[in-house]
C-alpha cells in the first residue's frame, strides 16, 4: 500500500489530485490518502480526512512506501522505519503554506539521500514507480543528537 | 525540575518528542494542539490547546489565554518549545513567572529562521537553531539537531 499524507493544517490539493490520477491509472495498486483540509475529494483511492497519531502510525507500519508533503514530522516518522518516501514541497505562492520552508526541507533531505523529491505534479507522477526499488541512504537514530540533549541538560542545570 | 514542553502539530510535535531522553530526566508536562497526540506520551501530564496561526487571529487569542492558564497553573521552572505560535506564547508567559525559556527552531527552517523563531529571540534565554549556517554571534546558537 502507498500511504499518501498532506498533514492537518492547510489544503494541498495538487498532491491529492496527482495521486488520485496515479491511482486511477494503477487500479491494482492499493493507495490510502489522508487528505486533511483538501477541497478535492479523491475518487480512485481510499481516504480519510484526519488520522489520530495512532492511526497514522498504523498506516505507516502497514504501507510499503509513502508520498507526502515535505513536512518534517512525516519525513522523520518514515525514516525511523527506513521506508521509502517521495515528497512534494508546498508552495507559499499557491497558498499551500505560509512560507516556502518545505522547499528547503525537501532539498536538504534529498541531498542526504533520505527522500525522493518531486517539484511538481508531473514530476511526482513520473517518480511514484521509483518507490518500488529506491531506498533511503540510511536510517536515523531514535532520538535527537546526544550533543543537543546534553546542551539542554547543561542549560537547565546552570540555573 | 518542572518542565513545560510545548509544540504545535505535525513536525513541531515530532521534533519535540525526539528530545524525550531529556524530558524523562525531569517532571515534564506536554502541551500541543491535537488530543490524539496523548498516545505519544503515554501517561505523562498532557494539555491540549487550540491550533492557531497568523492566519487565524481569533483562534490565536483563545490559544494565548489557554497557554497563560497552563503556565500559571503548572508553574514550570523551564519552558521549552519547537514552535510555533503555542510555543511563542509559552515563552512570553514563561518569562512572566521567571521560568527559564528555550526556543529550538524547527529543522524545517533550513534557509532562514521561522518568523516565530525570530520573534522568540526576545523571550528565549536559550535560542537555538538546528542549522550551523544559521547560527552566529548575534544570531541563534547551534548545538546539534533532532536528527
Amino acid at each position: 500500500m502507498i500511504f499518501v499524507s498532506v498533514g492537518h493544517q492547510t489544503p494541498f490539493d495538487r498532491l491529492v489530485m496527482a495521486m488520485d490520477e496515479w491511482a486511477a491509472k494503477h487500479p491494482n495498486q492499493e493507495v490510502f490518502a489522508q487528505i486533511g483540509e483538501c477541497d478535492y475529494i479523491p475518487r480512485h483511492m481510499a481516504q480519510s480526512r484526519w488520522l489520530s497519531a495512532t492511526e497514522f502510525d498504523e498506516k505507516l507500519a502497514e504501507c510499503s512506501s509513502m508520498v507526502a508533503h515535505a513536512g518534517t514530522g512525516t519525513i522523520l516518522k518514515v525514516l525511523l522505519l527506513g521506508k521509502p518516501i517521495l515528497v512534494m514541497p508546498r508552495f507559499a505562492a499557491l497558498g499551500e503554506t505560509r512560507n516556502d520552508h518545505q522547499i528547503g526541507t525537501a532539498r536538504h533531505f534529498a541531498e542526504a539521500g533520505l527522500v525522493l523529491v518531486a517539484d511538481d505534479e508531473q514530476a511526482m507522477l513520473s517518480m511514484v514507480p521509483r518507490l518500488a526499488e529506491w531506498r533511503p541512504a540510511g536510517g536515523i537514530s531514535q532520538w535527537a543528537q546526544p550533543a543537543l540533549i546534553d546542551r539542554l541538560s547543561r542549560f537547565v542545570e546552570s540555573a | 525540575m518542572k518542565i513545560l514542553a510545548v509544540a504545535s502539530g505535525g513536525g513541531h510535535w515530532i521534533e519535540l518528542l525526539r528530545l524525550t531522553p531529556f524530558f524523562e530526566l525531569h517532571d515534564t508536562t506536554y502541551t500541543t494542539v491535537n488530543a490524539t497526540y496523548a498516545d505519544d506520551v503515554d501517561g505523562q501530564p498532557f494539555c491540549v490547546v487550540k491550533d492557531a496561526t497568523s492566519w487565524t487571529p481569533w483562534a490565536t487569542v483563545v490559544l494565548a489565554c489557554q497557554i497563560l492558564v497552563i503556565v500559571l497553573s503548572r508553574r514550570p521552572d523551564v519552558v521549552i518549545t519547537t514552535g510555533a505560535a503555542p510555543g511563542l506564547f509559552a515563552l512570553v508567559f514563561g518569562r512572566l513567572i521567571r521560568a527559564r525559556t528555550i526556543w529550538l527552531d524547527s529543522i524545517a527552517n533550513v534557509d532562514e529562521l521561522s518568523r516565530s523563531g525570530r520573534m522568540a529571540r526576545r523571550f528565549a534565554d536559550l535560542w537555538l537553531t538546528q542549522w550551523p549556517h544559521l547560527a552566529g554571534e548575534s544570531g541563534p546558537e547551534y548545538a546539534g539537531s533532532v536528527l
